[in-house]
């Protein structure tokens, strides 16, 4: 089942569930159709696509929008933060293309701070799921969670198999205690071939699946970090804010030291290009992302630091 | 333009009630601009509008503030709220003595509106955003099939703001005719004219280019409102916008029409005074230091 039939389903039978768009129909094209009035587009309007969510669930509806993830998340921004957020209304805040999932559109489509954006709004959680089976299975919680929630749209086909779905629980690959790649989203498959790469150089790694963002998986995070020599944290995100910020406050938080390597775009936007050759020019093909991780945990082994963070762990 | 009004007329007592209410509603409005002060420029200029609204008009009261079949008014333009925390106040929706809580960080009544106060839909601040939010009630009851109407306060200051254009192509996109915005036109912006810095006019001939069917009134005169009120929704199938011309300060001359009296905290002596005024009395010049307007 896809997300427009999930979506289809659960609105036909939850009259609250209202389906919303700022001409962004790409993943929901049928269901004008299905939905009749509860499908409203908007135009090109984020802004008020958000003010317009607030004020239907005002009356209590559950608005699913849907925008580009960088237009979503930065133009209409404020509203979100004011009229969503402020209220704790029930409303959705489906991003397209997030990520590297913009391609080749280029800097004005990359949202790679959508996630430092919308966790740092009290109240807005945060779902970012790693293909479309996890997106829809997400989805069936998340529409019926009282809070608002920003999701990291990916319809991509799934790499893994995953566990049931449970808001605040990551899932967990393999159990090597050299090193955790820990990462959300479209990003889990080459994580995964990563750590194939590793264990064939003799790298016991596992792979740590965050699903939802905010709330966190607080318990499996801190686990990992005590059981392995170092966690990495992987995203298509800026390193500000998102899943190495995420980590480093629950260690800390925790008075935990880890060493903590993180693989995220410092600073800057990323090449713009087809999505193969995206992974390729930063270095985010699985072997690539293994080869940086075993330079990563050469360099732990040998910086002085690294034993005091295992005194302290002791 | 001006031709669909009825121009109902409003009763002698009714009116007077409504007078009656008004004074006291700008009586509050000049206490709450003592101690930390208020907007007091703006919340003037709007205070017979917000007073016409909850006290005849709109189809809301204390009783059914729950009722999904009321009538909502969003204040977009949210500076103004103790116009707003005044009516409230008069009509029984808050007890009076809550107003001397304004600004108490023990009570929720601030220099914005927000939802802790019975009767207020929503709370606002920001410019912009409130015409959107009350698209998304309008849309919602149009779902649902009731006959109830969204009512929305603007600032003019607050047409700058592009969200504000967006909405109105969206309201007309969706034959919005429950929803009815209302400018109060009192030709300023924070701190200067809105006419020298970023001009509206023609204002109506805008709106109606953007769908909104638009009548014009005298934003102080009870008749004039009850014509226009009494006439919507002005075009079947349409939103229905009202531009009500007000002044600044209106009913206290010495600040009326002035770019520097916009937020103000007044010492007891120009309370007095401005409540002077209000009464007809003769006026003064004030000690409060004007705004330095830029």
């Amino acid at each position: 089942m896809d997300y427009q039939e999930t979506l289809a389903r659960l609105a036909e039978a939850d009259e609250r569930i209202v389906v919303m768009t700022a001409e962004n129909r790409a993943a929901i094209r049928d269901l004008p159709l299905r939905l009749g009035k509860r499908f409203v587009d908007v135009g090109i309007s984020e802004a008020t696509m958000i003010g317009a969510a607030a004020g239907l669930a005002l009356r209590g509806r559950i608005p699913v929008t849907h925008a580009l993830a960088t237009f979503l998340t930065l133009r209409a921004f404020e509203f979100i933060r004011t009229d969503v957020g402020i209220a704790n209304l029930p409303v959705k805040l489906v991003g397209g293309v997030p990520g590297i999932l913009s391609e080749a559109n280029g800097p004005t489509h990359q949202a790679i701070e959508d996630v430092a954006l919308m966790r740092g709004i009290p109240n807005v959680c945060v779902f970012a799921p790693a293909d479309e089976l996890e997106l829809v299975e997400g989805m069936q919680h998340i529409v019926e969670h009282p809070a608002p929630w920003y999701v990291r749209f990916n319809s991509c086909a799934a790499p893994v198999s995953h566990s049931p779905f449970q808001i605040g629980s990551a899932e967990q690959f393999g159990d090597g205690n050299d090193v955790a790649i820990v990462t959300y989203g479209y990003l889990l498959g080459e994580a995964m071939a990563a750590m194939r790469e590793l264990e064939a150089l003799g790298v016991n790694a596992r792979v740590v699946n965050m699903r939802t963002l905010k709330p966190v998986d607080t318990e499996l995070i801190l686990h990992v970090a005590e059981e392995t020599r170092l966690v990495v944290t992987l995203e298509d995100h800026f390193r500000t804010g998102g899943l190495y910020s995420i980590v480093c406050e629950l260690l800390i938080a925790n008075r935990l030291a880890a060493a903590v390597f993180p693989i995220a775009f410092e600073e800057r936007w990323f090449t713009p290009a087809l999505i193969g050759d995206v992974l390729e020019a930063e270095g985010l093909r699985g072997p690539q992302i293994a080869t940086r991780v075993a330079g990563a945990l050469e360099a732990e082994s040998m910086t002085p630091a690294a034993g005091m963070f295992n005194g302290l762990r002791g | 333009m001006s031709t669909t009004l009825n121009y109902n007329s409003l009763p002698e007592a009714d009116e007077a009630q409504l007078r009656t209410t008004a004074l006291r509603v700008r009586e509050h409005i000049i206490r709450m601009a003592t101690g930390g002060g208020c907007f007091i420029g703006a919340s003037l200029s709007c205070a017979d509008l917000i007073v016409y609204l909850y006290g005849r008009h709109l189809r809301v009261a204390p009783s059914r503030l729950d009722d999904p079949n009321r009538d909502y008014l969003f204040l977009s333009k949210g500076h103004d709220v103790p116009a707003l925390y005044g009516t409230l106040a008069e009509l029984g929706y808050i007890d009076r003595d809550r107003l001397a809580a304004h600004l108490s960080p023990n009570d929720a009544i601030y220099w914005h509106p927000n939802r802790r106060i019975p009767g207020v839909e929503f709370h606002s601040g920001s410019l912009g955003h409130l015409l959107s939010v009350a698209i998304g009630v309008a849309l919602d009851i149009k779902m649902r099939g009731t006959d109830n109407r969204v009512y929305v306060i603007m600032g003019d200051g607050e047409l700058n703001e592009g969200s504000i254009w967006e909405g109105l192509l969206v309201a007309n996109a969706y034959g919005l005719d429950n929803l009815v915005g209302i400018v109060d036109r009192n030709e300023f912006q924070a701190n200067i004219r809105t006419e020298e810095l970023i001009p509206l006019e023609p204002l109506a001939s805008k709106f109606e280019a953007f769908g909104w069917s638009t009548e014009r009134i005298n934003g102080h005169s009870f008749q004039e409102m009850e014509g226009a009120f009494g006439s919507l929704p002005f075009e079947s199938g349409r939103p229905s916008m009202i531009i009500a011309d007000t002044v600044r300060g209106r009913g206290c001359p010495s600040i009326e029409w002035r770019a520097d009296r916009w937020f103000m905290r007044l010492g007891e002596e120009d309370a007095d005074l401005l409540m002077r005024e209000l009464h007809g009395g003769e006026g003064g010049t004030l000690a409060a230091e004007p705004l330095v307007v830029r």
